[in-house]
């Protein structure tokens, strides 16, 4: 899933396009795994998977595993189609420098969302 | 000729109304179509009513109900009042409720119908329990007595954050995923369009003072019938909240499938196949 990550995201223009000013990485972290995504002009340039001893990141997103694959489903059900939906579900902790999240929020719901186009179900 | 797009203007006509609200003089824009009973559409928070033009535009509709849709003050093409520039906008119960009594006086409307979305779905409910009398039904579209906060709103007005561009972030995944593209980015649109701080000051209303769940037990639903139409994907205003409601008043409740917070602007083909029964239980009343 996340290793298709960089391609899914820099093959689609448009997505690159909305993001072109995020210049950050951040923490997607499924519980048993993590995983530090370095963006630079709205291109995911490393994904590097944990453990980290000390790793750095302006935000963090973490959500247990189970949480994240209902989330990538082609059709996700009612509460699991939206990084706000798992939020407000209590499912998904949102943590640190907000900023970059919030003023990019539709790029980086689409970038979370991008697995979704290889779904299977 | 091409077979090009033929021209042609909408049944939809929208014009300016010059009225005092809430002791102030206001320049408010109205769009209506339809002749019969009036249905008085409210909008959802930090948008306006273009989120209903497929009611508007639908002649299973406007056969036998003249809809009306008002753009707030602070949204759409209605203005906000003079010295806006020296406060902030927030929209409390009183003012919404007084607002919308005032608007359908001003219109003459002789116990209409009131519709309303999010904000405008808790305020009819603030309208059944304070004035049952004035209206003919009121239908609630994605309506709950409360919906606690869950993100911090100060993200929606700060200068070094785009605010059509947050706003839109915040609301799109309240959109159902099966909505039709061009309908979902088009609903997004009109949050992008909003003016500073208009969203987060509705969102007073929706989350901290239009809190009804003491009252709502007290809502009278044979004095003024009461529907509730919720979309399943609603994470804001949930289905459980819709149901709650019901189960306290008597009222009506439909769960709409593959619809989520903003059924007539994100898909509304499907919600009008919710609505028309509604529309034809009311006209039977």
């Amino acid at each position: 899933m996340i290793e298709r990550l960089a391609e899914l995201v820099n093959a689609d223009e448009r997505l690159v396009h909305r993001g072109r000013f995020v210049d950050t990485t951040f923490l997607l972290d499924l519980g048993d795994a993590g995983y530090l995504i370095r963006i630079v002009d709205g291109r995911i340039v490393t994904v590097t998977a944990g453990p980290f001893l000390t790793p750095n990141y302006s935000f963090a997103l973490r959500a247990p595993r189970e949480a994240w694959e209902t989330f990538w489903q082609r059709l996700p059900p009612p509460g699991f189609n939206d990084l706000f939906a798992l939020f407000k579900q209590g499912l998904l902790r949102i943590e640190g420098d907000l900023h970059p999240l919030m003023a990019n929020l539709l790029y980086f719901k689409d970038v979370l969302a991008a697995p979704r186009r290889e779904a299977t179900r | 000729m091409s077979d090009r797009f033929a021209p042609g203007f909408e049944p939809i006509v929208g014009r300016y109304l010059n009225l005092e609200l809430l002791g102030q003089p206001h320049r408010l824009y109205v769009e209506e179509a339809g002749h019969g009973i009036p249905l008085l559409c409210l909008h959802t928070a930090g948008s306006d009513a273009r989120q209903y033009r497929g009611v508007l535009n639908d002649p299973r509709v406007t056969a036998d109900y003249r809809v009306i849709a008002f753009d707030m003050p602070w949204h759409g093409k209605s203005s906000p009042p003079p010295g806006w520039q020296d406060a902030d906008y927030r929209l409390t119960s009183r003012d919404y409720v007084r607002m919308i009594v005032e608007i359908a006086d001003a219109l003459g409307l002789d116990k209409p119908v009131v519709m309303g979305c999010s904000i405008g779905g808790r305020i009819v409910l603030h309208l059944a329990h304070e004035h049952p009398e004035r209206f003919r039904a009121l239908i609630g579209l994605e309506s709950a007595a409360h919906v606690e906060p869950y993100y911090d709103v100060s993200w929606l007005h700060r200068p070094d954050v785009h605010g059509g561009e947050v706003c839109a972030g915040v609301v799109s995944g309240l959109i159902a995923p099966t909505a039709p593209s061009t309908a979902r980015w088009e609903t997004l649109w009109h949050y992008m369009q909003g003016g500073p701080g208009v969203f987060k000051g509705d969102l007073y209303f929706y989350k901290v003072d239009g809190d009804i769940r003491d009252r709502v037990d007290e809502i009278d639903t044979h004095r003024c019938p009461l529907f509730l139409l919720t979309g399943e994907y609603d994470y804001s205003c949930t289905t459980e909240g819709t149901l709650d409601v019901a189960r306290r008043t008597g009222a009506e409740a439909t769960i709409m499938k593959g619809l989520g917070h903003f059924p007539m602007s994100e898909d509304p083909d499907r919600f009008l196949s919710y609505l028309l029964p509604v529309l034809a239980r009311i006209r039977g009343m």
